[in-house]
């Protein structure tokens, strides 16, 4: 049973486990599939005794087929199953692109709101674990961009019980992206606390200087920037984003009003990613309010490196600071 | 008898490989029925005898699968009633078929029939202007019908974009097809309603839904099936070929009904397999079997029997209805520049409404009253879809932002509010004028 308790210290990959082990609970209709789910309870752990709690028939071991994982989850979908699937690593989504984008995004608008397709995508995210190629992107933009889908990141583990809580019961579809390195990161937890909305940012830490914009990963390295800023006397904001679409604009909005200087940090490419969306927008909202042109630190314009060289390509305290100097120097 | 048509067609390979002598015998003008019960020892033999063969020799063991006796190596086609309208007994599938009434005859005619002259109607239509696009189903009218009325009302379907013959036997009304080619809509149905899919444009992709949803029957306990269309085109699509493996694995109640029209736009079969398609479910692990699909019985019997596979937990099936596209792949295409009019007139003289008309009338299941008051009938759906898209109207401009999400979305409000106030604009404009 899942009970309603406060974990003082869980780590983010088991409070997922735990979100998934009260919707398997509590809806006999949530299904977990993926690749390695079962016995193994994933290569992250994350469903780890699942398949011995609720039996193969809900918690499935699929063949290795992405797009066969996610194509069939619709069909059950249709069926009235909440299926939530795992796509192992960021870098194998997109075998299954192609069903999320021209059938899972899509199905309920032309339908005309008859149909629709409660289904959770988990993928593991981004880098900094030395892994292997592949096993490192953050792609969250090129869901971001289609529209019927919403993206979301948790930072932490509270964040991560309670928004997959939230995702599984969205009747949209959800790409739910898992910041992987942070999975062993631990916080408390309270099953019994009531969340605000999914798609809200959070202010993680106030301050009055610059606002820094981040989600998933990128939250706690944030907090970091503003504790190293403080100690020379700036006072940075942290905004969490936690969900990139739709993106709680308001929030920032109101934040950079405040502060008049915007930082966004992400670990996907600069390149169109999701800091080029929340640049061009804040402009356009605070065109009169800010003092600095809103700048963006991430990933380059080349394919995610080989582990030694991925501290260099991603986003760290110096760079993040360093954009923080700059944007104050304006 | 249908397999001869692809002598029409250059050959596609080589003489020597084994898919060359599969497309040989192919074309041979030996009838399936003749050569089925020489062979059938001889290649029996063999692949007990030696199991390194090449998979075409092996090609019988694709009934094997499911437990029912070997065919042969050469592609057997079921088939009940010939091009000229006379019925082939068949021990196997005879029984699905054995209790259909004159009625019921006549009912399977009348489908095929009023699918046509809809069909029709849908082209004159796109002609004129009131469609942007067509996608007719010319010459497969028995196998949409013969496959269309084996299901049950609880039975779910999964169709490409040109299964109006399904839709029809589905019950779904035959002008809620063409918002989506008018461009009022994607999709102007509930799927639950007539358990019928929306149209499926990504070719392939319906397999998986089909094989998902069928997982949830399972999952439930529920004795229905699930039927998956889908042409030869798709039979490539990395889609059916997941929808093949995860049915298998989970043994999902789905029938998998390939419509092979010989011809994906402009490619030929031969430019999708080198072996005959309903081979393919060999290698996956459940039977396939090819129909004459211009044999509306036929498809019937075929189809009946899978989904009884189905409902008694035996998964999944694979069924090849082998047909013509007699019409181009759509309004927009232009076949001349692809086939030849031999091909086509070969197929003309299997048509499948002719073929079941001359058994009627043979087996004196219906008379001249019938076929002229099925005529009237025709011309009054005709009249009534010509009335009803022409009485379509173009969708709100706020349409556009309907159904996005379920949940809703703040960017949707938000530009849907934008949108708003610049159209808005115009009639404060049109005001100050």
């Amino acid at each position: 049973m899942a009970e309603t308790v406060t974990f003082k210290n869980m780590a983010l990959a088991k409070a997922i486990n735990e979100s998934l082990r009260r919707a398997l609970d509590t809806d006999p209709k949530v299904l977990v599939m993926g690749e390695d789910v079962g016995k193994l309870g994933g290569v992250f752990r994350v469903t780890d005794g699942l398949q011995k709690d609720f039996g193969e028939s809900r918690v499935i071991d699929t063949p290795l087929a992405e797009s066969g994982i996610v194509g069939t989850a619709i069909g059950l979908a249709l069926r009235g199953y909440r299926p939530v699937v795992e796509i192992q690593f960021d870098g194998f989504v997109f075998p299954a692109y192609d069903q999320i984008v021209t059938q899972l995004a899509k199905m309920h608008a032309r339908s005309l709101g008859k149909v629709k397709l409660p289904v959770v995508v988990r993928i593991p995210y981004g880098g900094g674990i030395g892994a292997v190629e592949h096993h490192s992107e953050s792609p969250e933009s090129l869901f971001a961009h289609v529209a019927g889908l919403k993206v979301v990141s948790p930072s932490n583990a509270s964040d991560a019980y309670w928004m997959m809580q939230q995702a599984i019961q969205s009747d949209d579809p959800v790409i739910f992206f898992e910041p992987k390195r942070r999975y062993w990161d631990k916080a408390e937890v309270n099953t019994e606390a009531i969340p605000g909305p999914l798609h809200t940012a959070r202010v993680v830490r106030e301050g009055t200087d610059l606002t820094l914009v981040a989600y998933g990963p990128m939250v706690k390295l944030c907090q970091e920037v503003a504790d190293a800023a403080a100690e020379e006397g700036r006072s940075l904001e942290v905004l969490d984003l936690r969900s990139v679409s739709p993106l709680d604009f308001d929030a920032i909005q109101a934040s950079v009003e405040k502060t008049r200087r915007l930082v966004v940090v992400h670990e996907a490419p600069v390149f169109f990613g999701s800091g080029a969306e929340i640049a061009a927008r804040i402009t356009e909202r605070c065109f009169y309010h800010l003092e600095a042109p809103v700048l963006r630190v991430g990933g380059y314009h080349a394919p995610y490196p080989p582990a030694r060289l991925e501290e260099s390509y991603l986003p760290d305290l110096d760079r993040v600071l360093d954009a923080v100097d700059r944007s104050l120097a304006y | 008898m249908t397999v001869e048509s692809t002598a029409a067609r250059t050959p596609r390979r080589s003489a020597g490989s084994d898919a060359g002598a599969t497309g040989a015998q192919r074309t041979t003008s030996t009838t399936a029925k003749k050569a089925v019960p020489a062979k059938k020892a001889t290649v029996a033999k063999k692949a007990s005898a030696a199991k390194k063969a090449s998979a075409a020799k092996k090609a019988p063991a694709a009934r094997k699968t499911g437990g029912t006796k070997p065919r042969s190596a050469e592609p057997h086609l079921v088939q009940l009633l010939t091009p000229e309208g006379e019925r082939v007994r068949n021990a196997e599938f005879d029984p699905y078929v054995s209790g259909v009434t004159p009625e019921e005859f006549r009912g399977l005619y009348r489908d095929m029939v009023l699918t046509r002259r809809f069909d029709a109607e849908a082209t004159a239509l796109q002609r004129q202007g009131e469609l942007g696009l067509w996608a007719s189903l010319l010459g497969q009218e028995a196998a949409q019908i013969g496959s269309g009325r084996a299901l049950r009302d609880d039975d779910y379907v999964f169709p490409t974009y040109r299964e109006h013959g399904v839709a029809w036997c589905r019950g779904v009304d035959p002008t809620n097809l063409l918002g989506m080619f008018r461009g009022v809509n994607n999709g102007g149905w509930d799927p639950n309603s007539n358990n019928f899919h929306l149209y499926t444009i990504v070719i392939g992709s319906q397999a998986l839904h089909a094989t998902g949803y069928a997982m949830g029957v399972a999952k439930d306990g529920a004795d229905s099936a699930v039927i998956a269309y889908f042409g030869d085109g798709a039979s490539s699509q990395g889609d059916v070929a997941e929808a093949f493996t995860f049915s298998a694995v989970y043994n999902a109640p789905v029938v998998f009904f390939c419509q092979n029209n010989q011809w994906a736009i402009s490619e030929p079969t031969e430019k999708q397999s080198r072996v005959p398609l309903y081979q393919r479910a060999q290698g996956f692990g459940f039977p396939g079997l090819r129909v004459d699909g211009n044999d509306v019985l036929a498809n019937l019997a075929v189809t009946r029997w899978a989904l009884e596979r189905a409902r008694a937990g035996e998964g999944p099936t694979l069924i090849e209805a082998f047909t013509y596209r007699m019409g181009a792949h759509t309004t927009s295409d232009d076949p001349t520049r692809y086939r030849h009019d031999d091909e086509r007139a070969a197929w003309e003289a299997k048509d499948p409404i002719l073929r079941l008309r001359r058994y009627l009338e043979s087996a004196h299941h219906a008379d001249e009253g019938f076929f002229a008051e099925l005529e009237i009938e025709s011309e009054t759906l005709g009249k009534r879809v010509r009335e009803a898209v022409r009485a379509m109207k173009d969708p709100d401009h706020f349409a556009i932002f309907e159904n996005a999400y379920a949940d809703g979305h703040a960017l949707v409000d938000e530009e849907r509010a934008q949108f708003a106030a610049y159209q808005a604009s115009f009639a404060d404009a049109d005001g100050g004028k």
